[in-house]
């Protein structure tokens, strides 16, 4: 299809408004000065900086591992919580669950925070658990709020599940068990891998709830980055937002080619008999 | 009791004394207030193809799911080989579906998929590929191990179900609508080779369609369903000649009904006499039902034992005077609509047994139709 000259500009105008910013981004991320808005050559003194400052460092592992325990967590969550809604029929209360297990979607994240770290405080002072706030708190709060994205992903696929194929399953003899392991799982495998990768996301980047619950000593990425900014952006932020710009872009590709690989498969046709 | 009936089952079961493997006694299955199966008792015979014909809702999937195992009774027991099954979950019951969508796992391949149910079983690896082997080989699928579902045809995956589902050699098959996911001319190819499959491993099989022309080619023997009841079973020439009830005689295939009244007759009458409005002559039937005088039946006479002329036929009785006002020509055969005084329609068919159509009644001709004191059915309900 040709593209007219209006919509070509348009196309142009949208990608520059979405990527433009990534680019200067990752161009200002080499630059030889101090000052992130004057150029002043080509270095790559801040990637040497950004791996030597420790703080920062720590900060990303943190984030890491707990964006991995909370989207596990919260896919583990998401499913069970999925498998009630959509195969348990109409249980007494599955409106009010149902509602309720989309309620942190659209909870403004200053409220769910402060309640979490409220129900924190409280449970501290009544069983002594847990006894201080920090990574363990960021993580329970973050498998929270991921737990109901997880389960909206993983429920529309289980609603669209053909319910015969686990019916087939257990009339050959599996246990119900066996059914899930065997059939169910593998069959919503992609919405749990692509709940996992959301609440990874959403995990890795929440700062306004991992503040509310977070402790001395457990500072997460987002909580250094915002932090540092304010005192004046260094380079160094450029450096790591072009390495996490790259890791995502990896990882874009290779999901893309096995999407492509899978629809490659699909498309070979029978033999004639 | 319809007494020609009786003498063909009876003769039947002389025929071949078959044993019974399945019995359903009084099943009911209610889903909140409605009955989608009502007190159905019945009796499959090893080896036989048994088919439950019916309309839609009438329960018939209901009934193969309690069969199955996943709807469980309201009342009623159901007992296979001996052993009383009702309350056995699917995953203990020597029975095997083939669903109507198929239901093969699709991240399985072919092999797999058909090895499933004997890795459930705990067979050995070399076991369950030797039986993999050999049903790929019954439904000549061997070429296609490697392949996943979707890389499958209509008529291929169909033959994977049917092989996935005799692999672990199963008392009981069950079918439902095993052709309903195939275009026309795929069903009638699809319907004998299934059946000849199914005869070659002897395995007793209980399907559901709602198709009659397929109940009839597969099946040994139907069970006509209505509304949760089965109303009717016999084999194929059974229900079809000696319906036993308006609703199976019109269900299966197409049939002219006379509403009349029964006549006064003598005690040895060979014959029964009864007086229909419709008609200006009685109609005259073989004695082959229980009634009185007086009671009002229904006559069925189906299309196919009329015949047409153009001169007035010599019996006394069962013919009518019409005019041809419709004609479908459909190769073979054609069906006449003859229209009778009254307005009335009766529908019958003549085969094309010569090419030139010149003797033959054509639109707006004046025939008289006539037919065989053996041909009608007389129907009390
Ligand atoms: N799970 C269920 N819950 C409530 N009602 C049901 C359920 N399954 C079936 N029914 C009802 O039971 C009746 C019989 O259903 P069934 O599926 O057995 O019909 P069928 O004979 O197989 O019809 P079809 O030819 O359309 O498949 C219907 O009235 C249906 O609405
Ligand atoms: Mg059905």
């Amino acid at each position: 299809m040709k593209l007219n000259k209006l919509s070509l500009t348009v196309l142009t105008l949208g990608f520059a408004f979405l990527y433009l910013p990534i680019v200067l981004l990752i161009g200002y991320s080499f630059n030889e000065s101090r000052l992130v808005t004057v150029w002043a050559g080509f270095s790559t003194k801040w990637y040497g900086e950004l791996f030597a400052d420790d703080q920062m460092m720590s900060a990303v592992w943190l984030s890491l591992k707990i964006a991995m325990g909370a989207s596990t967590g919260a896919i583990i969550l998401g499913t069970l919580a999925a498998f009630a809604l959509v195969r348990f029929g109409r249980f007494w209360g599955h409106t009010l669950f149902g509602s309720m297990i989309n309620a942190p979607l659209v909870m403004p994240d200053v409220i769910t925070g402060l309640s979490l770290l409220l129900l924190f405080v409280a449970m501290g002072q009544l069983f002594g658990w847990p006894s201080e706030r920090g990574s363990l708190t960021i993580l329970l709060a973050h498998i929270t709020f991921c737990t109901a994205y997880a389960a909206i992903v993983i429920s529309s696929r289980l609603k669209e599940m053909d319910l015969s194929l686990e019916e087939a399953a257990m009339d050959l003899g599996a246990h119900p068990f066996k059914v899930f392991w065997l059939v169910t799982l593998p069959i919503i495998a992609p919405s749990l891998v692509a709940g996992w990768l959301l609440s990874f996301t959403l995990s890795m980047d929440d700062l306004v709830i991992a503040s509310f619950v977070s402790g001395p000593g457990s500072t997460t990425l987002p909580m250094v980055v915002f932090s540092s900014v304010r005192l004046g952006v260094s380079p160094k932020i450029n450096a790591l937002a072009t390495l996490i710009v790259l890791v995502v872009s990896i990882a874009v590709c290779i999901a893309w080619w096995f999407a492509r690989k899978a629809e490659r498969d699909a498309q070979m046709l029978p033999d004639e008999e | 009791m319809n007494v020609a009936t009786s003498t063909a089952t009876m003769a039947d079961s002389a025929k071949r004394p078959e044993q019974t493997i399945l019995q359903i006694q009084q099943v009911t299955k209610m889903f909140g207030d409605t009955k989608a199966v009502n007190d159905v008792s019945l009796e499959i015979r090893k080896g036989e193809i048994f088919a439950l014909l019916g309309g839609s809702g009438c329960g018939k999937t209901t009934l193969l799911r309690m069969l199955a195992g996943f709807e469980r009774p309201t009342a009623g027991r159901i007992i296979l080989d001996g052993q009383d099954i009702t309350a056995l979950p699917p995953y203990e019951r020597p029975i095997n579906m083939m669903f109507q969508s198929y239901a093969l796992f699709p991240h399985m391949s072919v092999e797999q998929n058909i090895a499933f149910g004997l890795k459930q079983d705990g067979m050995t690896r070399n076991q369950i590929g030797d039986r993999v082997a050999h049903m790929l080989k019954l439904v000549h699928m061997s070429k296609y191990a490697r392949r996943k579902p979707h890389q499958l045809s209509g008529g291929q995956r169909q033959r994977v179900a049917l092989a996935r589902s005799l692999a672990k050699h199963p008392k009981l098959l069950l079918l439902d609508e095993p052709m309903g996911a195939l275009d026309k001319k795929l069903r009638t190819q699809m319907q004998l080779e299934v059946v000849n499959i199914i005869e070659s491993v002897g395995v007793t099989c209980v399907m559901v369609t709602h198709d009659q022309e397929e109940a009839m080619t597969m099946a040994g023997r139907l069970g006509i369903m209505d509304s949760g009841e089965i109303c009717q079973v016999g084999s194929p020439t059974e229900v079809y000649e000696y319906p036993n009830s308006r609703l199976t005689a019109e269900f299966i295939g197409s049939v002219n009904i006379f509403e009349g009244v029964v006549n006064e007759q003598a005690e040895d009458a060979e014959e029964l006499l009864i007086t229909s409005s419709e008609l200006e002559c009685p109609l005259e039937l073989s004695l082959n039902a229980s009634v009185s005088a007086g009671m009002p039946v229904a006559v069925a006479v189906r299309p196919e034992k009329i015949s047409v002329s153009f001169e007035r036929p010599e019996q006394a009785a069962n013919w009518v005077k019409g005019t041809v006002s419709d004609i479908a020509y459909l190769g073979g055969i054609s069906t006449y609509h003859v229209e009778i005084t009254g307005g009335r329609r009766i529908q019958c068919t003549v085969a094309n047994v010569a090419r030139s159509t010149q003797d033959r009644a054509t639109w707006g001709d004046e025939v008289y139709l006539s037919w065989d004191t053996a041909s009608g059915v007389v129907l009390t309900s």
